[in-house]
């Protein structure tokens, strides 16, 4: 299982590789618990703002789903303990719960 | 007046309205932002008042963030696949030179267009009206290049791979296949330009597939491998991705080698219409011509008619169609009144195609929010 130091840790060299997209960094995600957590984890392969325009229909479970695809299908390193805490914002932030 | 809105911009989730920017990629116009990386830009409405949309003003969609800058010198085309005779190698200028050139005008349309607009919205890149474009595209046929190569008669597919790259290894790679048949087309290009110039980098520098009355999601960008192959292609892309539920909609092409018990891949592009040169809540004096400008196309049947109502569905009115670009082209049409009395108007547009199709006034739910065809409509004031 990876922890969330390694993740930043790819994130930061992501960061520097693609850092010719310098506008997602106007993006800004909604304070909360876990906010650099999705920040840092969802942003390994896309912008937060992928995040935005998929609000504000979703509710836990769809989120739920998501997250799960970003896993198994897309391959997001995003460990077992980072996933509910993930869902826990999204849902909270971006849902309709 | 509840349903005047239904399929314009402020029917798009609250997230998506708040989060759209007006943004200019490196060579293109500003376009509607809808996410950076990768990046997804849709093209404003009234940019789709005439028949060819600009390139500068062409809709960017890129499913994988690693997006290489080709070098033209560099870039080669690889043929191959176990349905191939054997391996071939083209430079882009063997590509342009060695091969018959063809020209036709085709809609390019992502299969996703108008996701934003469905009740109840589904997760995805939420497009309103502008992931659609239409140009005139020159290349070599792709039947042309496989025959160089020397194709088995028993392929059953051709697979494209383009210059995109996944940032994590276990992403699956943006691979993308068609039958046989549809490859063999005619109409099915390798085109390497694009009204009249090279490709722009974000529509697919220097070669990408045209595969025209079928959706965008097969007209790879960047292509750099083409397979012929004597199986189906396997890949989240193919088998997964960018499907419908059987049996719930009108026939259309079939992409048989593809399709199971349950689910069968998008093919063809939808009969749409769109107005184009109003917006929302715009005004209007009474006593005074109102002018509808717009565009409708279909998957290569060719427009029959455009029909407008002011009354919210309840009577129409032929527009007249501007000129023809060719079956695959965007058909422009304009429609003119004069409204007599101040108050709400709401503005409906449909096209009819030549097999005798309309479009519909629900849209039959699938879990991607493919196949949204519903008639658009406006709402207008009369003051």
């Amino acid at each position: 299982m990876k922890t969330f130091a390694t993740n930043t840790m790819a994130v930061l060299a992501l960061a520097i590789a693609g850092a010719a997209v310098a506008d997602e960094n106007s993006v800004r995600l909604k304070d909360g618990p876990d906010a650099e957590r999705v920040r840092a984890l969802c942003s390994v392969c896309h912008s937060a703002d992928y995040i935005q325009m998929n609000a504000r229909f979703l509710n836990r479970a769809g989120w739920e789903a998501e997250v799960t695809k970003m896993i198994k299908v897309m391959g997001a390193p995003i460990s077992e303990a980072d996933a509910p805490k993930i869902v826990d914002y999204l849902t909270r932030h971006y849902g309709t719960e | 007046m509840a349903g005047a809105a239904q399929l314009s911009r402020a029917a798009l989730p609250a997230g998506a309205l708040e989060s759209e920017t007006l943004d200019a990629l490196p060579g293109k116009e500003r376009l509607i932002k809808r996410s950076f990386r990768p990046p997804n830009y849709e093209t404003p409405l009234s940019y789709l008042n005439d028949a060819i949309t600009p390139n500068n003003r062409f809709f960017v969609r890129w499913h994988l963030a690693d997006i290489p800058t080709v070098a033209a010198d560099a870039w080669r085309l690889k043929i191959g696949g176990n349905a191939a005779a054997g391996p071939l190698d083209l430079t882009l200028n063997q590509l342009k030179t060695e091969f018959e050139p063809v020209e036709l005008v085709a809609v390019c349309q992502c299969a996703g267009n108008r996701r934003g607009l469905v009740e109840p919205h589904v997760p995805g890149v939420e497009w309103a009206n502008g992931a659609v474009g239409n140009a005139r595209w020159k290349g070599a046929r792709l039947k042309d290049v496989l025959a160089r190569a020397g194709v088995k008669k028993e392929v059953v597919e051709i697979a494209f791979d383009g210059g995109d790259k996944p940032v994590l290894e276990a992403t699956p790679d943006f691979v993308k296949s068609i039958p046989a048949w549809k490859a063999l087309d005619d109409n099915t290009l390798v085109a390497y330009e694009m009204n009249g110039e090279p490709l722009p980098h974000w529509n697919g520098f220097p070669a990408r597939i045209v595969v025209p009355g079928w959706v965008a999601t097969y007209w790879v960008k960047q292509v750099v491998r083409i397979d012929a192959l004597l199986e189906p292609l396997k890949g989240y892309w193919v088998n997964t991705a960018y499907r419908l539920p059987k049996g719930k909609y009108l026939s259309t092409d079939r992409f048989i080698s593809q399709e199971n018990e349950t689910t069968s891949p998008i093919t063809e592009v939808d009969l749409v219409s769109l107005m184009t040169n109003i917006s929302d809540g715009q005004q209007f004096r009474a006593g005074a011509p109102v002018v509808v400008k717009g565009i409708a196309w279909d998957a290569g049947y060719g427009i029959r008619s455009v029909e407008v109502s002011i009354d919210d569905g309840r009577t129409w009115q032929g527009a007249e169609l501007g000129t023809d670009l060719g079956r695959y082209s965007f058909r422009t049409w304009q429609f003119a009144f004069t409204p007599r009395e101040k108050g709400a108007v709401t503005l409906t547009a449909r096209a009819m195609n030549t097999q005798g199709l309309v479009q519909t006034e629900r849209w039959i739910a699938n879990g991607a929010g493919y196949r949204n065809n519903v008639a658009q409509k406006i709402g207008i004031r009369i003051a």
